[in-house]
This record gives C-alpha cells, sequence and structure tokens, in this order.
C-alpha cells in the first residue's frame, strides 16, 4: 500500500459489526481485515444466518447499510441494485410496472421464526435457492446478468453485465450464485425481470397414492402446456405432534381438507389458460380423479404458502432441503411417506423434509439414501440438539478439492465465511 | 493471412516431438495420433479460418482414460494442449499452437442415454447439437439451444463457449440447458460436475466450466435438458422503411410483455444479398425486415401474433407476412438461414462479428456501423439476434488483400467497442478466444481480469490447457485491437505468460 493510499485509509475495525455504506468502503474494510488475516462473518439483514455451519468469528460485516435501486430498465428487462437491497423493495417497484423476479423468491422467515422476512438479495443470490418456478424458468442464478463484488484481498471485481447475452470471460456469476459468501463480498446485482403473467389457476388432484402422483408429475413435466409450477402436499404422519398441519396452512374454499393433494399453476391470459386446462386435463387423465380448481385469488397465496415454506412455520426440528432426479420422485417419496412431514415441489424434484429433533439418525439414513439415488441434500435447519459432525452440505471429494483451489483463488486467507458451507472453505 | 501475438513458444518441447509422439501412442491406439503433415493439415484451423498454426502433434482419444492418461502426461512435461470439438468456433477457440497438442474429441461421438423419464440425454462430447435433438424427436423432444451452425458443431463445443441460437431469446443459452458434465482437469483428474437434478450443491461449477473456451478442462461428457416441442409455432415476417422503426418494434414488443421464441433482424444489405442467394421473397421496400417467431398453444400464439402485427403497425411497418403453415414459416427462415453463405457468395471474404447491445440500442448502433463502412470503405451487412440484442455484422473483405484484413480488424474492434461503450458486450455467443483477446480490457479492468487468471492458475498451475485464448497476451489495452507480429520472429520475448 502506498503512504497516499494508507493516509486514505480511515477504515476502523473497533466495532464488532463493520456497516460499510459504498463499496469503496467495503474493499477498504476488506483489505485491512485480509492483512490481518481477521477471518468474518458476512450478513445482509441477517435472515439466513441459520444455514450453513454457525461462525465463530469476532466480527460481522454487515451490508445492510447497502442498499438501494441503481438502475431499472424495464424495456431492457433488467434491474440493478445494491447488495443489501430488501428483496421486498424489489418486489415492490417491479410489481408497479408489472413485472416480477421470475425465481420466485423463498420467503424463509416463516421457516425460521414463524414471520414473513424475506432479506436481503445479496444473500438471496449467495443461497441460489429458487422457488417453485424453477423447473420452468431455471435458478436464481440464471437470473443473474452481472454483479460486483469484492475478493478476499479487498479486490472491487465485477463480471457479467446488464445484457443477457454475454460470453465474455469466465461467468462467474453463475459461480457467486449459491456460494454462501465465501468467495466475494457482493455489493452490487443485476438481475434479469420478466413480465408478470396476466392471471393463473391451480389445479387440486386429490389422490395418496405415490405412483399415481409420480405419474402426475412426469406427465406435467412432459407436457408443452407449460405449467409453471407443480406441488405435491401429503397428510402429515398420523402418529406425530406437529405444530402446522396441511389442513391448517391451506385452507381455501375451493380446496378440499381430506387426503393428500397434487396441485399444479397455469399462468397466462385467459383464453390460454382456458386452452391448456382443457388438454391437460385429457394428457393427465384428470377425469380419473377428483379435483378441483383455485381462481386466481385462491392461486396466488395457495403458491405463496407453498414457496415460502409455511408448512414448517416457526418450526424447532430440522428442515432438509433435498433434490432429486424427477424419475427418483417415487421411490423417494415412498422411503419417507407416512414417515415424515414433508411436501414434494418443482414437478417431483424438490423435497422438503422436517425430521424431529434428536432423530439425527433418520437425518443419516435419508441423507444415505438421497446419495444412493443421485440426488443432493442440504440441512437447511439444525434443531437444537443437532450433531454437528455431520456435514450440512453434500459433495464428493474430488469436486471439494477443485472448490478448495477456487476459494483460494478468490479468498487466499479463507477470510470469508469461513466454515460456512464446508469446514475446508 | 496477418499474424497474431502467441504464447512463446517453447523450443524444448518442439525438439522433443518424436518422443512426445511415440509417447501419446501408449496412451492410446497409434492410429489416433497424427503427427505427419498432411494428417494434421485440416486440423491447423477452426471456424476463424484467417488464422492458421501448425500443431505439434494431433492426438484423437477415444474415452476418458485416455483423455486423463494424456493430460497427466502433458502437465508432467509442460507440453501445452489445445482442446478441440468440431472445430466450428469463431473467434479462433480452438487454434493450434506449433508447441501443442491438439486433443480432438471427434471420436466421442455416441449419445451414451437417452433418458425421457428424467428429461435428459447423456451424450458424448463430439456428438453434434442437432444430433441430440434427431435422436429425441421421435417422441417430440428437442434439445433447446440452436447455434446456426448445430448440423455441424459438438454439444462438448456448445458447453466450452455457451453458444446461444436463434432461440436463446425464450429458452436461454447452453448454460440454461444443461444439467451435468464430466470433466478432466489438466493434472488428468477426472470429475464429475451436476447430473440429472436440477442445479447442484456447493459451488456452481457447471457454472463456471460452460463458457470457460477450453481453459479450465476438458469435457468428455455432458447431460442435457430436452423440451417437449411447442404445440404451435408460428413467424411474422415484417418489414420496416427506416432502422428506427424497426429497433423501437423490438424494445416495443419485448416492453409488452411478450417473449418471442425468436427475434430477429436483417439490414437492407443483407436482405438483398440473401434474396439473390436464396429467394426467400423478402419485401424490397424494407430498409430492416424482421423476423418474429413465437410458440406456445394455437390461441395463445395466433393472440400473440395479432398483439405482434399491431405494435409492428404503430411502428410504421410497410410490409407483414404471417406465417399459416410450416412451409411459409420455413421460407420466412430461409433467408435469415442463408445469410452468411450470401454474404461469402458477395465479396471473397467475410468477417463476422458478434458483440451484444442493450435492445433500445439498435438503431443507434446501426447508425455507428454505417459509419464505420464508410470510413473504412468496406461493405458490412448486418444480421441481429434482435430480441437478446446480439448482433452479427459481416464485414466483406478480399483476404488476399493484407491491408484489406487490417482494416477489416480494425472494423471490427471498434464495432465492439462502440457495443461495450453502449452498455453492451464484446460477445454474445461466440466467445473471445484469439480473435477478441486484447479488447478484453475494454470490459474489464486489471482487478476483474486477475481475478479470472487467478482461478484459471487454481486450475492449471502451469497454463498449459488453451493458453493465449481468452485473455490479453500483450496487456496493451489501451491502444487498438490486436497488435501483429511476423511468424517466428519473437518481437516479444518477455511476453507475461499466465
Amino acid at each position: 500500500m502506498s503512504t497516499e493510499e494508507k493516509k486514505n485509509s480511515q477504515i476502523s475495525l473497533d466495532s464488532e459489526t463493520l456497516s460499510p455504506s459504498t463499496e469503496k468502503e467495503v474493499s477498504e474494510i476488506v483489505r485491512e481485515i485480509y492483512s490481518k488475516k481477521l477471518p468474518i462473518e458476512i450478513t445482509g439483514t441477517g435472515t439466513k444466518k441459520v444455514f450453513g455451519y454457525n461462525l465463530q468469528t469476532a466480527k460481522k460485516l454487515s451490508l445492510s447499510q447497502l442498499s438501494g435501486i441503481i438502475d431499472y430498465q424495464k424495456e431492457e428487462l433488467y434491474i440493478k441494485v445494491k447488495a443489501g437491497t430488501p428483496i421486498e423493495d424489489i418486489e415492490k417497484i417491479l410489481e408497479e410496472n408489472n413485472q416480477e423476479l421470475a425465481f420466485e423468491p423463498i420467503d424463509f422467515g416463516y421457516m425460521i421464526n414463524g414471520q414473513t422476512n424475506k432479506g436481503t438479495i445479496g444473500g438471496y443470490v449467495a443461497c441460489n435457492f429458487a422457488g417453485s418456478r424453477r423447473f420452468k424458468v431455471g435458478s436464481v442464478r440464471d437470473h443473474i446478468l452481472g454483479f460486483k463484488g469484492v475478493n478476499g484481498k479487498g479486490d472491487i471485481i465485477k463480471s457479467g453485465g446488464t445484457v443477457v447475452k454475454n460470453v465474455t470471460g469466465y461467468d462467474l456469476s453463475k459461480l457467486i450464485s449459491g456460494s454462501f459468501g465465501t468467495l466475494v463480498v457482493l455489493t452490487e446485482i443485476t438481475l434479469k425481470v420478466s413480465p408478470k403473467k396476466q392471471s393463473q389457476i391451480t389445479v387440486i388432484v386429490y389422490t395418496d397414492e405415490i405412483k399415481k402422483i409420480s405419474n402426475l408429475f412426469d406427465k406435467i413435466l412432459s407436457s408443452s402446456n407449460e405449467v409453471s409450477a407443480a406441488t405435491f402436499i401429503p397428510e402429515e404422519p398420523s402418529h406425530k405432534n406437529y405444530e402446522h398441519t396441511k389442513n391448517k396452512i391451506f385452507k381455501f374454499n375451493d380446496l378440499d381438507q381430506e387426503g393428500s393433494f397434487l396441485a399444479f399453476r397455469i399462468e397466462g391470459d385467459k383464453r390460454s389458460i382456458d386452452e391448456r386446462l382443457k388438454e391437460l386435463k385429457i394428457e393427465l387423465d384428470l377425469s380419473n380423479f377428483k379435483s378441483s380448481i383455485l381462481d386466481v385469488h385462491q392461486s396466488v397465496p395457495f403458491w405463496k404458502k407453498v414457496n415460502n415454506l409455511e408448512l414448517f412455520s416457526g418450526t424447532k426440528n430440522n428442515i432438509l432441503r433435498a433434490v432429486m432426479p424427477p424419475a427418483k420422485c417415487e421411490t423417494f417419496s415412498k422411503f419417507l411417506n407416512k414417515n415424515h412431514k414433508y411436501y414434494i415441489d418443482w414437478c417431483g424434484s424438490l423435497f422438503w423434509i422436517e425430521v424431529l429433533d434428536k432423530d439425527d439418525e433418520k437425518i443419516n439414513k435419508i441423507k444415505n439414501f438421497i446419495l444412493e439415488n443421485s440426488g443432493y441434500l442440504t440441512i437447511l435447519k439444525k434443531s437444537e440438539n443437532f450433531d454437528f459432525q455431520d456435514t450440512l452440505f453434500t459433495i464428493d471429494s474430488t469436486r471439494l478439492m477443485i472448490s478448495k483451489k477456487i476459494k483460494d483463488s478468490f479468498d487466499p486467507k479463507k477470510i470469508f465465511n469461513p466454515g460456512r458451507m464446508y469446514r475446508e472453505l | 493471412m496477418t499474424e497474431l501475438a502467441l504464447p512463446q513458444i517453447d523450443r524444448t518441447t518442439v525438439s522433443k516431438k518424436s518422443l512426445i509422439v511415440s509417447q501419446l501412442k501408449k496412451f492410446t491406439n497409434e492410429e489416433n495420433v497424427l503427427s505427419e503433415n498432411e494428417e494434421i493439415k485440416p486440423y491447423e484451423t477452426d471456424g476463424l479460418a484467417a488464422y492458421k498454426q501448425t500443431p505439434l502433434a494431433v492426438v484423437l482419444p477415444k474415452n476418458t482414460k485416455e483423455v486423463s492418461e494424456i493430460l497427466k502426461f502433458c502437465n508432467e512435461e509442460n507440453i501445452k494442449v489445445i482442446p478441440r470439438g468440431a472445430g466450428t468456433g469463431l473467434s479462433g477457440g480452438a487454434l493450434p499452437l506449433q508447441d501443442a497438442i491438439l486433443l480432438g474429441l471427434g471420436k466421442f461421438n455416441k449419445i451414451l442415454e437417452i433418458d425421457f423419464d428424467n428429461k435428459c440425454v447423456v451424450t458424448q462430447p463430439g456428438v453434434t447439437n442437432l444430433g441430440i435433438t434427431h435422436a429425441v424427436q421421435h417422441k417430440g423432444y428437442y434439445y433447446a439451444p440452436d447455434p446456426s451452425s448445430q448440423l455441424a458443431c459438438s454439444i462438448g463445443g456448445n458447453v466450452a463457449e455457451n453458444s446461444g441460437g436463434v432461440h436463446s431469446l425464450k429458452y436461454g443459452t447452453t448454460t440454461n440447458n444443461i444439467l451435468g458434465v464430466e470433466m478432466v482437469m489438466m493434472d488428468g483428474t477426472i470429475t464429475r460436475i451436476g447430473g440429472k437434478t436440477l442445479d447442484q450443491e456447493g459451488y456452481d461449477l457447471l457454472g463456471l466450466v460452460c463458457g470457460s473456451e477450453g481453459l479450465l478442462g476438458v469435457i468428455t461428457e455432458v447431460t442435457v435438458k430436452i423440451l417437449r416441442k411447442p404445440q404451435s409455432v408460428r413467424a411474422a415476417l415484417i418489414g420496416f422503411p427506416t432502422v428506427e422503426d424497426g429497433g423501437n418494434c423490438v424494445s416495443d414488443i419485448i416492453s409488452s410483455g411478450i417473449v418471442p421464441a425468436g427475434m430477429e433482424m436483417m439490414d437492407k444489405a443483407l436482405i438483398d444479398a440473401t434474396d439473390k442467394f436464396s429467394k426467400a421473397g423478402y419485401p424490397k421496400d424494407a430498409e430492416v425486415l424482421m423476423i418474429v417467431e413465437l410458440d406456445g398453444t394455437k390461441s395463445e400464439v395466433d393472440g400473440l401474433l395479432n398483439k405482434v402485427s399491431e405494435i409492428a403497425k404503430q411502428n410504421n411497418s410497410n410490409s407483414m407476412k404471417l406465417s399459416n403453415n410450416e412451409k411459409e414459416r420455413l421460407a420466412f427462415w430461409s433467408g435469415r438461414k442463408a445469410a452468411f453463405p450470401a454474404c461469402g457468395a458477395m465479396a471473397p471474404d467475410y468477417y463476422c462479428m458478434d458483440g451484444s447491445i442493450p435492445r433500445g440500442k439498435l438503431s443507434l448502433i446501426l447508425k455507428e456501423i454505417s459509419q464505420l463502412s464508410k470510413k473504412y470503405n468496406l461493405a458490412v451487412a448486418n444480421a441481429f439476434h434482435a430480441g437478446d440484442g446480439n448482433l452479427h455484422p459481416l464485414i466483406m473483405f478480399d483476404g488476399s488483400d493484407k491491408e484489406q484484413l487490417r482494416k477489416t480488424e480494425e472494423f471490427g474492434a471498434e464495432i465492439l467497442k462502440a457495443c461495450v461503450k453502449h452498455g453492451g458486450a464484446l460477445t454474445g455467443e461466440h466467445g473471445v478466444g484469439i480473435e477478441k483477446r486484447e479488447l478484453m480490457c475494454e470490459a474489464f479492468n486489471n482487478d476483474d481480469i486477475q481475478q479470472q487468471l487467478n482461478i484459471k492458475k487454481s486450475l492449471d498451475e502451469k497454463n498449459l490447457l488453451n493458453p493465449g485464448k481468452v485473455y490479453p497476451i500483450l496487456r496493451k489495452c489501451a491502444e487498438e485491437g490486436r497488435v501483429h507480429v511476423h511468424r517466428g520472429e519473437e518481437k516479444f520475448p518477455d511476453l507475461p505468460r499466465f
């Protein structure tokens, strides 16, 4: 550092939480902590703090002051925001312009403490957990056009831009999505936005039979009728006491309370919804099932509840997030059914599972089953007595070795969220 | 042919050629190692044919184990390796080096598994893009990304370049349509990234590798997503009297909330060229021509097509045809698809550029290109993937005239700089390769580039895998375009090597 630079660097590391309000300040703080080799926990508004291993760092770097919309070009279908911008602020301005984030950000607040709290966009991108529309529109990472951030040495770096077609250099927007703040401190994110669909309906198909469920999911996935979400909500095991049950959460005029059900969503203008519904009824043989339809006024809140994990609202238990190849839906559902409270999203690919406290052995059994069937698992929320011997994210040794090298190229002194994802990173 | 700066030639490696060749023959069948001049000639260049280099040898391994052994050997012996798929890339990403082994994936040409249950295909990287669609179309499925070279380009090359195509507006590019890869790292390590699931745990290595232009690993297997064919597809062929009207129409369609499957534009020069070549029957009075394709359910498509024609009328369109059947739709496309060969028929050579700009800047950039065309006294025709702001200006020149080639390259560089200036990107889908390497500093500063080089170094410590591509060799970013050197004359003995 030159004398001039030293003079300008007046960053104080005195307080426990450092809250820079500009990108330059982030960079200066990181330069300081880099030179002192001081590990730091990066937070937004702290909504996703429970994900990953608990950090023991002495200091926190909060991005909550780094908030605001930098540039919104609705005709160009992008919005550029500071990383600490609350997701709700982004959704509000998009809503006013009849646009949306197609990846449907999940509100993890319900699961964490029973209250809505969507957190910041930086925190959300760092997790890369897409909502119900995933199988149709891609993940969070598919909607990041570019970013700016500070690497572990304090250098401000960028990748991508504001246009959808861009193959200039490595696509780091993908790499930083889902890296849980272990590679860069995000400062600026450019998101692709999409026009909102005019309307939607949800079709409820009542059945308890796993084979039929997986068959329906398969037919929906194979259909060209552009179903934009599909979930299966089973009855909870009767012998367990769960605070929130299917019947308590999913109360709608046109939804029968009895038994398990599959639900799928059709979006578009009215004519196109009608046409697709007609065809789907034939494709899915719906005449063989009991079914009902939620109109737009019921459909919108229904999917919010599915997307926002309201079934696990305020739970004290473990919450597992498993992703399986779609064809494994049937075997995995059979494995879970009647033993666990769970539900399926992403048209048969994503499983949300609640495992009771002090039941770590069950978690291991589930994990083994998932790995044997080519899926992956993230232990998202840990109960009080969770045994931290276990890994929270699955990975094989070769990819871990590659990941370590990549971590080293961004954050050589391992100061960003050390051990958050894997102990070695 | 001009020449460009390449990594310093490792004379020791060149002098050990026969030893290396005999060693390579231990890893694979003897006939898969080519070292005679006439055998390796076809590998001297790729789709950027202005540049040629003779590789030390060509090796065509037939399985992952062989790739791993070859890479491990090369890593230990400090031998550079240039991976190559079908060699159709337009940015010189597979240009050989005199001291490098060219690793061709041509023998990886089998589809390994068609998995309709998981809506995916597991394939070897040498299978062509269209080959995948051909394998699944009997059940009404297809693979969405459709680069114009899809008949010949390999899926492995598509992954390396993150290829797009005319339908990427709605369906995304390669990175949005693959689920997993098997990859061999430069040290021989074999790794599998992703699989048949959506997303993956841990770092998104798939996202990093896709579009890395063969610098991080050699792809030996790819799992791609397949989609059900849309029920109904219709297109509109719309002419506009001015470039502004056409550009405004593109913006209006997108901001109205319509997401067409594809939205292409051609300027007058290209309309004339293609009409002579393909007899597509394009309107003669149009300054720009637009093809808008919509897909979905029948009534949805009909409805959207009406909406598109209304928007076009509001933007002063002076001709409009709507396709009523598949034959008509394909006829609309026939001219656009003949754009490149049509330019080939107009001049001895053409140089295809590939920049991206915000959609709203389309008419602005067209004007700038037209001014540059006058400045350089070189004809240019423009084809755009207008919906996603990806432009392909085709500069026509005579490659046997060195001065013309030099001017052409300068012209091209100015177009790309203008794209970046207007908030776009240097390359939308063709990749940086050697072609736009020295322009990287237009888009990135030293810290940005250093971070990318650090990633490269972390996975290929000795910089042996496809060196000299993507990242500037000369680091003279403030200067014009690329710097030429004469073959063999090492004018830059102090070239930094990363």
